[in-house]
């Protein structure tokens, strides 16, 4: 197997200047080992997030961004998958080399998550007040009475009426977006330090979808959470987050602060993602075309030399088919992995 | 606007409920009030959107429209024929002009049958082609949608999304329909693959003078694909005018609400201070809409008159239809006017 060193030695994630990072991940390698290949999910990546902050994790369906996330809780179904190498920081602590006692301790008590779906990762047969209860009669040793009491507050925390009643109904009485209210009480039950929120709002509506969002916002305010968003949607990164990772067939492809990524992006991918957005295109009604980004996403079992975006770039010259770029520090906290930056750069870049 | 004098497809007062049963042997009568009273039109070449959030019945509209399912009550022309009485083996005729996309391409396009059976099973049908040509047709809508005529001999399982919904786009065309029902086409897509699927459906409809109805809960997709868009909340349509007017000047609170949702890929930083409507709450059950106006409940601007009457659907501006009380003649008097530049709603929030 061929990685190409410029993924391994990765310029590093773009520095934060306002405060220690809670949460790092560096260089995390997670494999699926399947009879055919060896599925490199995950290969080479690093961010970091600091308190207070909301790292956007944007990509299409297998980029990897959600097995990135299921990597720092350690929940790989293993077999298949192995986080084969790089290291996860969470304060000093490399959770990677943390047993599994402790891992536990850890999950959903000072690192959270909120998955997609709620009505799967809710228990049917257990009551509202008895999940969320769960967690805090275990990780904050509270009584059954004190749990049921902390649990109605953080119902109504997340704006969900007649706590009490709720309580004492089952996952499937609820509504979709109050489901997704419950995971997130369930997930800030234990004042985490990183949430982290691995497409919360793709499955409701967007009346729904912006109540979710402000009040994850609302709540990371307030408490200080860092956030790490994992979602396939620009607009709710550009809605949610201070600084943006871009990912793409398992590796991140340009990293930057929200403002600089939506006016300056050099990644020809991180272009194509924003040229592809309907509401961007400057005609709408009349038949407009859409840029498009032609093929599809590679699979990640064969084994690929060069750019893993060459074969669907219009950029793509023969360097790109044969070597991996670097991931290359474009201006300040603005970090890109293409040959070619510096020809979408323009007059803008300033080293 | 494309559409010519006279549409190629009416849909008049529409309803369709659905009984609900309570229990094994019970039946209360009661209904789910899915439809209720739902008109508008399609010109030829035209595509009308049709946005809401889930449970609004938008679906429900394109299911009794092409009747896959009977409607309660309403008339249903195609060319200006009544269709709605029509019994299955008279409908048989009409199928063809009336074809369906269906949002998740897994589930609908059968997994034990070749990709090129899937497109000729209408040929087959419907008897259009002799036998000896249906390859060959197969092979050309196989181009006509960006696949590879080679590919036709693979399951459904061996493409990509994308590619699946290809299939089902080419499946639709087959019988050459004038009238393409798409349930959610692309949301199953990811961005860059949605991009394709969306130019490709556009090229269509120049090509074959297609027109749509289109349903999608994304409203920038259906901002981006529509001449016309209607929004559907509880049942009804609350507005509907040109893509234009109505993202541009919307008319009806819900649709305000709607757009002002939508998270715009800007960031939040810039200048311009967003104005936000969040909606509180959830959509009330169709089984018991409130009284009067459906969507009092959540409305910021609701008052008494909302509660009692049922404001009616009404042409407040050429070709720009809304169901409001706050712009009936007699409110707008009353100084209730505007409500699009009103004061911000207790949570909004820069």
């Amino acid at each position: 197997m061929t990685i190409s060193s410029a993924g391994m030695q990765d310029a590093g994630p773009v520095a934060v200047e306002t405060a220690e990072p809670v949460l790092r991940v560096r260089d995390l390698q997670t494999h699926f080992f399947t009879r055919d290949a060896v599925v490199r999910a995950v290969d080479g990546v690093s961010y970091e997030v600091a308190r207070g902050e909301t790292l956007g994790v944007v990509g299409e369906s297998g980029c990897g961004k959600s097995i990135s996330a299921l990597s720092i809780l350690r929940l790989i179904p293993s077999p298949p998958g192995r986080i084969v190498g790089g290291e996860i920081r969470f304060h000093d602590q490399n959770l990677l080399e943390l047993p599994m006692s402790e891992m536990r301790a850890l999950r959903g008590n000072r690192i959270s998550m909120i998955f997609q779906d709620p009505m799967t990762s809710l228990n049917p047969v257990m009551t509202v007040g008895a999940q969320l209860g769960e967690a805090l009669q275990l990780h904050q040793g509270l009584s059954r009475a004190e749990a049921e009491d902390q649990a109605a507050e953080m119902l109504k925390m997340v704006r969900i009426s007649e706590p009490e009643r709720r309580l004492r109904e089952y996952p499937h009485q609820l509504s979709g977006g109050m489901r997704q209210r419950v995971m997130i009480a369930m997930a800030l039950c234990c004042k985490p330090e990183v949430l982290i929120a691995d497409e919360p709002t793709t499955a409701l509506d967007v009346t729904v979808q912006a109540q979710i969002l402000e009040l994850i916002n609302d709540l990371r305010e307030k408490l200080g959470t860092a956030v790490v968003m994992i979602t396939h949607d620009l607009g709710v990164v550009a809605e949610t987050a201070q600084r943006v990772v871009v990912m793409y067939a398992g590796r991140k492809v340009e990293e930057a602060l929200v403002e600089d990524l939506f006016d300056n992006a050099l990644h020809p991918y991180t272009r194509g993602l924003m040229a592809a957005i309907p509401s961007h295109a400057p005609e709408s009604g009349d038949g407009g075309r859409l840029a498009e980004i032609p093929g599809i996403v590679p699979s990640l079992g064969a084994a690929m030399t060069g750019c893993s975006f060459a074969p669907r770039c219009a950029h793509a010259t023969e360097v790109c088919h044969n070597e991996y770029p670097p991931l290359e520090e474009a201006r300040s906290r603005h970090t890109v992995a293409c040959w070619h930056w510096r020809e979408f750069a323009g007059d803008k870049a300033r080293p | 606007m494309t559409a010519s004098s006279a549409p190629l497809l009416e849909v008049e007062g529409l309803r369709k409920y659905f009984p609900l049963n309570d229990g094994w042997f019970s039946n209360s009568g009661r209904q789910v009030h899915a439809v209720d009273g739902v008109s508008f039109s399609i010109g030829y070449g035209e595509t009308l959107g049709l946005v809401g959030e889930s449970g609004c019945g938008k679906s429900t509209v394109g299911k009794v429209t092409l009747k896959l399912t009977d409607p309660t009550a309403g008339k249903i022309r195609l060319r200006g024929k009544d269709i709605t009485g029509l019994s299955r083996g008279q409908m048989r005729h009409h199928r063809r002009d009336m074809q369906v996309i269906f949002q998740d391409p897994y589930s609908s396009l059968n997994p034990r049958m070749a990709a090129g059976d899937i497109v000729a099973e209408p040929l087959v049908n419907f008897n259009v082609a002799p036998r000896k040509e249906i390859p060959e047709q197969v092979a050309e809508l196989f181009q006509r949608v960006g696949l590879r005529p080679e590919q036709a001999s693979r399951y459904p399982h061996e493409f990509s999304g994308g590619q699946r919904q290809r299939l089902g786009i080419a499946r639709a065309l087959a019988l050459r329909p004038s009238l393409i029902l798409g349930d959610e086409p692309v949301s199953a897509l990811d961005v860059s693959v949605q991009a394709q699927v969306i130019n490709l459906l556009v090229d269509l409809q120049k090509e074959f003078n297609l027109s749509y109805l289109f349903i999608a809960h994304d409203l920038a997709v259906v901002q981006h694909i529509s001449h016309r868009v209607a929004v559907m909340y509880l049942g009804k349509i609350v507005e509907l005018a040109d893509t234009k007017a109505l993202f541009g000047n919307p008319l009806h609170p819900y649709t305000e609400a709607l757009l002002a949702a939508v998270p715009k890929p800007v960031p939040v930083g810039r200048g311009a201070k967003r104005k936000r409507i969040i909606l509180q709450g959830d959509v009330p059950s169709p089984v018991t809409p409130p009284s009067g106006c459906r969507f009092r409940t959540r409305c910021p601007h609701a008052f008494d008159q909302c509660k009692v009457e049922e404001p009616a659907f009404r042409e407040i501006e050429p070709g720009h239809w809304a169901a409001c009380h706050l712009r009936s003649p007699a409110s707008k008097a009353g100084g209730m006017a505007n409500p699009a530049v009103g004061e911000p709603s207790p949570t909004a929030n820069g």
